[in-house]
């Protein structure tokens, strides 16, 4: 699979070096503010790194929404638990930097009315500043995304939204064209949280994307939640995407009573780093 | 006003839409394209027509109530009974029509979210009439206020999910519904039951509920020999508001009046006034009025009437709104309660708290025309949406009733 570098941005250049390795890119996702916001910030940075400097790719940084209808109960907890502490929209621009920093690229991924609200142009502009490399949009399709197209285009952003298993061709050739950066491909019809099993649909769908030759690469996400199915997904898929399973060591450190502790989160993110980095890659 | 909306992308002009993920797209495009063909099958209308007539009991019947009257100005108030429907209210208009798509796809199962029950309860009858499998997601606080309607869903066979996240009502119920429906959507139909959410509902919601409008209109027209000067009802996702609407809105000489949920007062903050007090954002899939907070996170409604207590509203309301088509005003719960009493006394027609808004309206209209038109004689339609022998708990605390006799005989 050879990708198309115009249409790469930030994030899919990580995943062009990861393949350039040899491997699928490693993307992990945690919510601003939980247990609380700089705690948050150490954690999304933690991301980079694991315990042993090995860590995610790329960093996706999700902003708590009142009405997260997409996300099952883990990211609904840590999100509920970072507004009632009082996490702000305003407050993911210093998570960015701190990730920028890092070298590498961060993307927000969010409920479309936060940036709405915030202002799209206005959002993209402080985005910007802070060092980010695009947005996730899993509630714009690009058929709502008129501004943010424009927009991203005069900030060069990245903008990665999503395709489904129920994708029809036409919506999947449209969404795709869409998209910089890379296509989100959420493999599970569900929302989103940890399975056992994770779903038999994540190589159909990526044959598919891959299939329109457009030289994107291909995240497959929703449901891992171990080193051992980082490595099934990352066999098939350009970038593996955990997110659920990151969430719950915060929940589980709270839980223990050291919700500072980022041990476990640590862990997870090196056994993560290790599944890709062993796959047998198709 | 000869627009026809919504467009084909589900736009109400800025409004509407669909944002919602990917995943939800192609159940939104087969139920599209579903109901368009539906629309165009006799026999489809038919079978709807007559599950309308033989088995809901419409059409509703048009009450003048002149002792109610009295305490409008001069205005003559006429109320469309939809308190009259089979299981209490105007929900089950929308639910037959949708429980018949929903056997048209070969969807097997039906979920919906309930505020007040009534919705809920029409979709647990209309799936124990079509052998469906349902689930009613139901806010917690809702499920308290309204356990007569939970007791009821259950009897039909239904399943009631209490959903404990957020502010634990109508919008969180509508929350679970649609994650449920992210991982079901093969075999299950969501049956959304106001005009709010992603296209097409807001669509086929209003084309289920615009009975109302079209028999008023020749209820009207039959016994009186002339159209309304305005017709009023409440608004909270806007489906009952919306079917006395959309006959109406061609016809510039009648009035649209809606009502939201003013709760303890604009002022205290603590309401449900969407429209008046909401600013444009995206909520539930659609583009519309959202009471939010200076992050766009949505913001927590209140109302003594579970039916209206959405912080969100269904975009052609949004739409009707900002065009200046239909005009919006906000009733409190200490004025719906009211309304509600004095219907009850002086028609003997026990309201659902929510229409009580809506009559409430009425009789604020009513005086205002008074005072600045004496001569006028206003003729007022107001959609009594539902009944109230699900509030009487409700109206039991409000008025200090303590269910004690008046009086002994017989000892």
């Amino acid at each position: 699979m050879t990708f198309d570098a115009d249409r790469l941005g930030r994030s899919g250049t990580a995943f062009a070096s990861a393949q350039s390795e040899g491997r699928a890119a490693l993307v992990g996702y945690l919510p601003l503010g939980y247990p609380d916001v700089p705690t948050s910030v150490e954690a999304i940075v933690a991301l980079t790194q694991g315990t042993d400097g090995v860590g995610c790719d790329v960093v996706e940084i999700g902003i708590p929404y009142s009405d997260p209808v997409m996300d099952g109960l883990a990211i609904q907890r840590a999100g509920t638990a970072a507004l009632q502490r009082g996490v702000h929209t305003r407050d993911v621009f210093g998570a960015v930097a701190a990730v920028a920093a890092t070298g590498t690229p961060a993307l927000v991924m969010t409920y479309w009315n936060l940036i709405e609200h915030y202002g799209v142009r206005a959002f993209a502009r402080d985005f910007t500043a802070a060092g980010g490399a695009g947005l996730i949009t899993p509630d714009l399709p690009p058929d709502e995304a008129d501004e943010w197209m424009s927009v991203s285009d005069e900030y060069r952003l990245d903008r990665v939204f999503l395709v489904a298993p129920s994708s029809t061709d036409e919506r999947l050739a449209m969404t795709v064209a869409a998209c910089r950066g890379w296509v989100y491909a959420t493999a599970v019809m569900g929302v989103t949280g940890a399975r056992t099993e994770t779903s038999d649909a994540a190589p159909t769908l990526v044959r598919r994307v891959r299939a329109l030759g457009t030289g994107l690469p291909v995240g497959v996400g929703l449901g891992v939640s171990s080193g051992d199915q980082a490595a099934s997904v990352g066999a098939v898929a350009d970038g593996v995407i955990v997110g659920s399973a990151l969430v719950s060591t915060l929940l589980a450190a709270e839980a223990a009573g050291t919700p500072r502790d980022l041990t476990a989160l640590r862990a997870l993110v090196g056994d993560l780093a290790a599944g890709v980095r062993r796959a047998e890659r198709s | 006003m000869t627009t026809r909306l919504p467009d084909a992308h589900g736009h109400f002009d800025r409004f509407g839409g669909r944002f919602v993920p990917e995943a939800l797209f192609a159940a939104l495009d087969q139920l599209e394209k579903e109901f368009r063909s539906a629309q165009a099958d006799p026999a489809f209308l038919e079978e709807l027509h007559s599950l309308q007539t033989d088995y809901a009991g419409r059409p509703s019947p048009l009450t003048e109530v002149k002792r109610f009257s009295a305490y409008c100005g001069n205005a003559t108030v006429l109320l469309k009974r939809e308190d009259l429907n089979h299981t209490g209210s105007h929900k089950i208009n929308n639910v037959l029509g949708q429980a018949l798509l929903t056997r048209r796809m070969g969807k097997t199962r039906v979920i919906a979210e309930t505020g007040a029950g009534q919705h809920g309860v029409a979709t647990a009858t209309a799936a124990a009439l079509f052998g469906l499998d349902c689930t009613v997601y139901m806010g917690e606080v809702d499920t308290q206020r309204q356990s007569l309607n939970v007791a009821r869903m259950q009897m039909l066979g239904a399943k009631v999910v209490a959903v404990a996240a957020g502010s634990r009502t109508l919008k969180d119920a509508l929350n679970e519904a649609l994650r449920d429906w992210v991982a079901s959507v093969d075999n299950t139909h969501y049956l959304i039951g106001t005009v709010a959410g992603p296209h097409p509902f807001p669509e086929i919601v209003r084309e289920f509920q615009r009975v109302i409008s079209t028999e008023t209109k020749a209820q009207m027209l039959d016994r009186y020999g002339r159209l309304p000067d305005a017709v009023l009802a409440c608004v909270g996702g806007g489906s009952n508001a919306m079917g006395m609407f959309a006959d109406f809105i061609d016809d510039e000489s009648v009035q649209l009046l809606g009502f939201e949920a003013g709760g303890d007062g604009i002022e205290t903050g603590r309401h449900a006034a969407t429209i008046g007090e909401g600013q444009i954002g995206v909520l539930h899939g659609m583009r519309t009025y959202v009471l939010q907070d200076e992050d766009g996170q949505t913001k927590d409604s209140h109302s003594i009437s579970a039916g209206l207590d959405y912080p969100g509203v269904g975009p052609e309301h949004a739409w009707l709104a900002a065009t200046g088509r239909a005009t919006y005003d906000s009733v409190t719960d200490t004025e719906a309660m009211e309304a509600l009493k004095i219907l009850t006394q002086t028609e003997g027609i026990l309201p659902a708290i929510e229409s009580a808004h809506a009559l409430a309206g009425a009789m604020k209209v009513g005086r205002r025309i008074a005072e600045t038109d004496p001569d006028a004689r206003p003729v007022l339609v107001v959609c009594l949406s539902g009944r109230g022998d699900k509030d009487v708990d409700t109206a039991i605390r409000w008025f200090g009733l303590d269910g004690s006799v008046d009086a002994t005989a017989g000892a």
